[in-house]
């Protein structure tokens, strides 16, 4: 092991204090739902909606480097782990947000009802 | 030990193995590019998820209505607490087993162990909890009925609040019994236990009760459930096929028949990640216990577990948001 190990408990907790105070955050919304959040749409998503998937990453990056140690490691093994999956879920949530949205499209528009 | 730590190579030689141009073991790197795979797996699961909610974003059912159960407040519906005490619980577990790769790295063993055997424990009581939100899940609380059409009809009062099928359906007198082996042939049995209420009965107990309305899957644009009139309502019940309670692969009180699918399928592929988790916890646990790391005088194995157990973490972060949050 080429780095050294300065301990870092105290990062640890702190790390473990934000991730709790964020679920918190995410709980609360998610028990009251501010209606002035969850009905004012930006970019085809309600704010509320926003608000839960940037938590959600910021959860994300702390996880992986924190937890995970990516900090530590090396930018190759960082962007060869990180930048592979991003792009390949990006690419996997466009064609089948997509594709299901064109489906639920097709049902509405058209003289096929599947369920009634 | 040259399988599982390798060294740097100190000689200039590029091509002569040894080398460690990313600075990580093979091991530890190996598990990052298995855990890519296996995020790839769990973004397949959670994407087509998301491709059928958004073909049936009309009538998909509303998490919060369906996860309210919390230990020892039966009756009073409180949804989203027990998923966040579930993601406590794993978050702290995943800083146990952090706390027990920075004590390995400064050798020290008996930490090592203690941290180790707190993740293990923080995992064991996650698996239960999932456990008990699936047997939840499958006993379902309401009850409904499918129509011939394929969609689902719950039951409220005036006021809007669901109402249990055996809260008002009558007993007819001719029933059918269920087919058992007991009872029949081998080879004849039910595939299916026989919901303890039949069509015929739950119609006949809706006729008898005139403050009860029928909500429907489709969703209002204050995304609530839309309730029907009276009337609507018995004619919507005259199409129904079956009585549904709880939940199962085919047909699920709540709604969408995917949505149970992909409950089943998601939160036990990751339940099964846990466990397994567990598992490979105990052998390194053990390990640590009989010094085999001490001997080796590294502690990267504990560091390569627990890449594995905070990933299990992570992948829980997004089932939370995707299923319950949003």
């Amino acid at each position: 092991m080429s780095h050294e190990h300065v301990s870092n408990t105290k990062r640890i907790w702190f790390v473990f204090g934000l991730l709790s105070l964020i679920t918190v955050v995410e709980v609360i919304l998610g028990i009251y739902k501010p209606e002035s959040l969850e009905f004012t749409f930006f970019i085809g998503l309600n704010l509320l909606n926003w608000i839960f998937y940037i938590l959600t990453l910021v959860k994300a990056y702390y996880i992986v480097w924190a937890f995970m140690h990516m900090e530590g490691e090396t930018s190759g093994l960082r962007w060869s782990v990180v930048s592979t999956v991003i792009f390949l879920v990006l690419y996997l949530l466009f064609i089948l947000l997509t594709e299901g949205h064109y489906i639920y499209g097709v049902f509405k528009d058209s003289t096929i009802k599947w369920n009634f | 030990m040259e399988a599982t730590v390798t060294t740097a190579n100190n000689e200039e030689k590029t091509w002569g193995g040894g080398n460690e141009p990313l600075k990580a073991s093979y091991g530890k790197m190996m598990m990052w590019f298995f855990i890519v795979s296996d995020a790839l797996t769990f973004s397949g699961f959670l994407a087509a998820y998301g491709f059928s909610r958004f073909k049936f974003i009309e009538t998909w059912p509303i998490a919060d209505e369906v996860f309210t159960h919390f230990p020892f407040m039966h009756g009073s519906p409180q949804p989203m607490l027990y998923v966040a005490l579930m993601t406590f619980i794993l978050i702290f577990s995943s800083v146990t087993m952090v706390l027990a790769v920075d004590a390995g790295h400064h050798m020290k063993k008996t930490k090592v162990a203690v941290y180790m055997f707190l993740t293990i424990i923080g995992g064991l009581i996650f698996v239960g909890s999932q456990a008990w939100e699936w047997k939840n899940f499958i006993k379902g609380e309401y009850g409904a009925v499918e129509t011939t059409g394929g969609s689902l009809l719950q039951f409220v009062d005036k006021e809007g609040h669901r109402v249990a099928i055996a809260d008002f359906a009558v007993k007819l007198p001719e029933q059918r019994e269920a087919l058992s082996r007991s009872k029949t042939s081998w080879f004849m049995e039910d595939a299916q236990s026989l919901p303890p209420y039949t069509v015929a009965e739950v119609q006949a107990g809706f006729k008898a009760r005139p403050d009860l309305l029928i909500r429907t899957e489709v969703l209002t644009a204050k995304k609530k459930k839309t309730i029907l009139s009276r009337e609507d309502s018995e004619t919507r019940l005259g199409q129904a096929k079956y009585v549904v309670e709880g939940a199962n692969l085919v047909r699920n009180e709540y709604g969408s028949k995917l949505f149970a699918d992909f409950f089943f399928f998601i939160t036990g592929f990751h339940g099964f990640h846990v466990f397994s988790g567990v598992i490979i916890n105990i052998i390194i646990f053990f390990n640590v216990l009989l010094g085999t790391y001490e001997k080796r005088k590294s502690y990267e194995m504990v560091e390569k577990v627990g890449l594995y157990w905070h990933f299990v973490d992570l992948v829980w972060v997004f089932v939370f948001t995707v299923f319950y949050l949003v």
